[in-house]
């Protein structure tokens, strides 16, 4: 019940601040911060309740399972494993950030604002821990409209069209993916006479080469523009540039995110062969995201627009990874989930921080800021070196495992994807020399960090350099999941456990069909 | 006919002395409040006499009609359809000073008409249901005779449906000269026992699909929708685009599956290159409206060849998948157009995209329950147009029409986007510059408690379907 309990405190969380706003607008954003922090709080317990105590053979810590459309086989199936269980810690986290950074920023319509903002945080919780791949849909859509209007109503100068290319991107994606679900659901029902949009049900689905391409495919693409991948990333940049502060931590941090964890949870499991076979054209499709994203950044002037590159080139790192097949690769992409959403979350709050202060995201009108603001400029050095992939920061070591995983697997896209670390040095010093040092052209006078911005700031600092020296926790925590091929299918065991009710599946379709 | 037939046909009876009763009223008392008050009761009583049948209830009324679960069923949304379009235009026609009390005898007749659609097995009922339906329809469409378009619709319409009326029954002749079978079992027999199909009965069958075809506005046969969409008053134009099209696709439900029609490739073959032009046509030039009505005429265009690819589907799934889509179509249009009459004012309906600038400031929730209705179209989760969709790419796929899922697909992207702009529109931050012309439309309470019902049941079917689902499940059985 924990589960969904984490989605139905958001949901209700949301729909109480809407309507509070309507009092009083602080009591709102006050409402917001605990209902997150409460989630957080709930994913802390169960940690250092169970997460640590995990084993390989027992990895699934949570599980419920209510039937909700029984006749086309479709439960309200939540579970969560290691994986599940850092994902959503990163939401929460960075969740109680956007509430506390829109706090000065978002002055309108306040209430609206934040019912948007936690909807999509319920509906990424939903993503992380659904089994049920109806369900995964489900929350998969009701994650954009509120994103939607994040975007589209409190974003920057051309949010309209920005919101617009992000929805539509991932609506036309998320559909493709549905009929790749219900054709993977009528194949495994044909075969085995049970008509179940269950995950582990489905694991179990036998299919010929050429179907499992194809439905794979539909998968893919979902994921993968989600990601994104070069040449479906072009919504991002739009969409990152336009979006609040608030909208762009958690495109940035988690929308991301759930395509990297979508590739990990169901396109690897479900369909191993056919990722396989497609794995050298996929880590070429990484190689060429990290180098173009790269070179793309350091030709940007827009700030926000800078990081939003930043992002395609750290997410190539993810399809290379993911597709290396290896523990260590995959190990250095859960890394790379973490690290990422984490500094690039921090940055885009600093561009978010710089902005309230000089209206202008150009950094050619900037410079010279360190001497006026040392605490905002020590920050973003730390950041910036974690882009970069300075050793002792999470993302070196998140990149440096994917690149050794995926060494193994390719040798001459390893070679090119480390130039990509070249390159990152580049644009990552091209933003504190643009920015903090230099000289002071147009004058600013603006001040450092408030108390709450340092609130927010401070705890990404200790976050991304926690996980640079010590990241054998995250690394234990995610082992089950990323070690063990069998890892999905030893669910069953922890699953005929838990499960008390015994579920007939029903169907529509097992009845008589007609005769041509 | 005997005493049994009789009492099975007691809701139309109680239809039709609803209609003699409040023409009786009218002529000793105009007064709008007492007509709308006996059209909703009657038609409330309606459905709970309907309530009381048995979904297996199984009454031929040799030779016209047939009471079935599957007719019951459709009854009863064609009852609570038409009781929601009344509601909603008890406040909209107490804005205008028209004679506004024979439009509920209309609104009843065409209710009626429907009603006789859905439950009939031979061609005389079909005709009878039709023609009394679109007569009605006639009169309903240019009831605000003061203004131009509406005269405009009204005739267009007229003429475009007698046309079409009459290709019908030229149709249904050519395939009774064949088969001697006025009877739709009649002519399955036939049709089974001969080989081939003569040529006679393929143009007759060629016909009838002209006259349905108008009759569902599905392309080519289109012409007609935006202009009576826009033309009509609010309400009527909901209840074209709810009972007018779902009775004509319960007909051609039933029609098909007593003639078996999936063995025949051509009538398949026809019916899916209807669907696909549909869908093109229906979404793209609804990408370029700047009517609200008329957008939302080119959307229902594109729906009904949405639902075509769940007819088309067959097999129990599919024809499940109609009626599902069905129900779900007709609360979100509802919602829709009912939302359109509360905005409307005395001189004009609410159907430019101007007139929903910023419309969530100004009016929260009537602009929340828009865009619910318009996201329900979009098919977005957790409302019931979502699981309509689902349903239909579910019979679809189960039947392996990967053609016609994959354009349903392409073309709900498409779609999003002009539900996406509206939505946009209505979000705007700008006020509407000319503020001189806003609508002050009057707002009622029957109104409002509609929209509310509708809303929540959209939500309802949306998250929890299985109930809707099971029941029918039953009724296609």
């Amino acid at each position: 019940m924990m589960l969904a309990s984490l989605i139905a405190i958001l949901m209700v969380g949301g729909i109480a601040a809407g309507f509070l706003a309507r009092v009083n607008q602080t009591a709102c954003r006050w409402l917001s911060l605990i209902t997150v922090t409460i989630a957080f709080g709930i994913i802390l317990f169960i940690w250092i309740d169970e997460g640590l105590s995990m084993t390989l053979t027992d990895s699934w810590l949570r599980d419920l399972y209510i039937p909700w459309i029984p006749s086309f086989g479709i439960a309200f199936h939540l579970a969560m494993d290691g994986l599940s269980l850092l994902m959503l810690a990163l939401t929460f986290f960075l969740g109680i950030l956007a509430v506390l950074v829109s706090w000065k920023e978002i002055q309108y319509r306040v209430g609206f604002f934040h019912f948007n903002l936690l909807w999509v945080l319920a509906g990424i919780t939903g993503v992380f821990l659904t089994m049920d791949l109806f369900l995964f849909y489900f929350f998969w859509e009701v994650m954009l409209i509120p994103m939607y209007f994040l975007i589209g109503i409190w974003g920057h100068e051309n949010k309209q069209y920005a919101a617009y290319k992000f929805f539509i991107f991932t609506q036309a994606s998320g559909l493709l993916m549905l009929l790749a679900i219900l054709a993977l659901y009528f194949i495994h029902g044909e075969q085995t006479g049970i008509y179940s949009f269950d995950y582990f049900a489905l694991l179990n689905t036998t299919l010929t080469p050429d179907t499992a391409r194809w439905l794979m495919c539909g998968f893919l693409i979902a994921f993968v523009v989600k990601l994104p991948v070069v040449p479906l990333h072009t919504w991002l940049p739009d969409a990152h540039t336009e979006a609040p502060t608030a909208g762009s931590v958690l495109l940035a941090g988690l929308l991301l995110k759930t395509g990297a964890y979508g590739l990990i949870r169901f396109v690897l499991p479900i369909f191993p062969e056919a990722a396989a076979s497609i794995a050298p054209i996929a880590m070429l499709l990484g190689v060429v995201g990290i180098i173009y994203g790269a070179v793309q950044a350091y030709s940007q002037t827009d700030f926000k627009r800078l990081v939003a590159y930043t992002s395609v080139s750290h997410m190539g790192f993810i399809m290379l990874g993911v597709f290396a097949f290896n523990e260590l690769a995959m190990q250095g992409v859960v890394m790379q989930m973490i690290t990422h959403g984490i500094s690039t979350g921090a940055l885009f709050i600093i561009a978010g921080v710089l902005y309230e202060r000089i209206h202008t995201r150009d950094i050619l009108r900037m410079g010279g800021m360190w001497k006026k603001v040392p605490f905002m400029g020590t920050v973003a050095m730390v950041f910036v070196m974690a882009s970069l992939g300075l050793p002792g920061l999470g993302n070196f070591i998140a990149e440096f495992m994917t690149l050794i995983g995926a060494w193994q697997a390719n040798k001459l896209l390893t070679i090119i994807a480390t130039a990509g670390l070249v390159f990152a040095t580049a644009y990552s010093l091209r933003i504190m020399q643009k920015v903090f040092l230099g000289k002071n052209i147009e004058g600013h006078g603006i001040t450092d960090l408030s108390l709450r911005e340092k609130f927010i700031l401070v705890p990404l600092c200790i976050a991304i350099i926690w996980l640079g020296l010590f990241p054998q926790q995250v690394i234990n925590t995610a082992k089950p999941t990323v070690a063990n091929g069998s890892h999905a299918k030893n669910h069953a065991a922890i699953h005929n456990r838990t499960r008390t009710d015994n579920v007939q599946y029903t169907s529509a379709f097992d009845t008589e069909r007609r005769k041509p | 006919m005997n005493m049994n037939d009789i009492m099975s046909l007691i809701p139309l009876w109680i239809l039709s002395s609803a209609a003699i009763l409040i023409f009786f009223s009218i002529s000793i008392k105009r007064n709008h409040k007492v007509i709308f008050v006996i059209t909703v009761v009657s038609l409330l009583v309606d459905f709970f006499f309907l309530t009381g049948y048995s979904i297996k209830h199984l009454q031929p009324v040799e030779p016209l009609l047939i009471i079935d679960g599957f007719g019951i069923f459709n009854i009863g949304l064609i009852l609570l359809t038409t009781l929601a379009v009344v509601l909603i235009s008890y406040a909209y026609f107490e804005q205008r000073e028209e004679r506004k009390e024979e439009y509920y005898i209309l609104i009843i007749l065409a209710a009626l008409g429907a009603a006789i659609l859905v439950i009939s097995k031979h061609f005389a009922s079909l005709f009878l249901g039709l023609e009394i339906l679109s007569v009605s329809l006639y009169a309903l469409i240019a009831y605000l005779r003061k203004r131009e378009r509406s005269d405009e619709a009204g005739i267009k319409y007229l003429i475009l449906a007698a046309f079409s009326s009459a290709f019908l029954l030229f149709g249904m002749a050519l395939v009774y000269a064949a088969t001697g079978s006025m009877e739709f079992a009649g002519i399955a027999a036939w049709i089974t026992q001969a080989h081939e199909m003569p040529m006679i009965v393929v143009a007759g069958f060629g016909m009838m699909i002209v006259g349905v075809g108008f009759k569902l506005g599905i392309v080519p046969f289109h012409m007609w929708t935006p202009d009576v969409y826009e033309g009509s008053p609010a309400p009527v134009t909901a209840f074209i685009a709810t009972v007018s099209k779902g009775g004509m696709v319960a007909l051609l439900v039933r029609f098909f599956n007593t003639l078996n029609g999936y063995q025949y490739t051509t009538f398949m073959l026809v019916f899916t290159i209807l669907a696909i032009a549909s869908m093109f046509i229906g979404n793209i030039l609804a990408l370029r409206q700047n009517n609200v009505k008329r957008l939302l005429a080119y959307s229902s265009i594109a729906h009904l060849g949405y639902l075509l690819v769940a007819f088309l589907a067959g097999e129990k799934l599919g024809m499940e998948a109609v009626i599902f889509y069905l129900v779900a179509y007709f609360i979100t249009t509802l919602g829709a157009f009912g939302i359109l009459a509360t905005l409307s004012d005395k001189e004009r309906d609410a159907e430019l995209l101007e007139d929903y600038r910023g419309l969530l400031w100004k009016r929260p929730l009537t602009a929340i329950v828009f865009s619910a209705m318009l996201l329900s179209l979009a098919g977005i989760p957790l409302t019931a147009g979502f699981v309509g969709k689902f349903y239909v790419l579910a019979a679809g796929i189960q039947t392996h029409r990967w053609l016609l899922v994959i354009i349903l697909v392409i073309n709900s992207v498409i779609g999003l986007y002009y539900y996406i702009k509206l939505i946009a529109i209505m979000f705007d931050q700008k006020q509407a510059a000319r503020t001189s012309q806003e609508l002050h439309p009057l707002v009622y309470i029957v109104s409002s408690v509609t929209m509310a019902i509708l809303v929540l049941s959209l939500f309802w079917i949306g998250v929890n379907p299985e109930g809707m689902m099971t029941l029918i499940r039953d009724v296609i059985r």
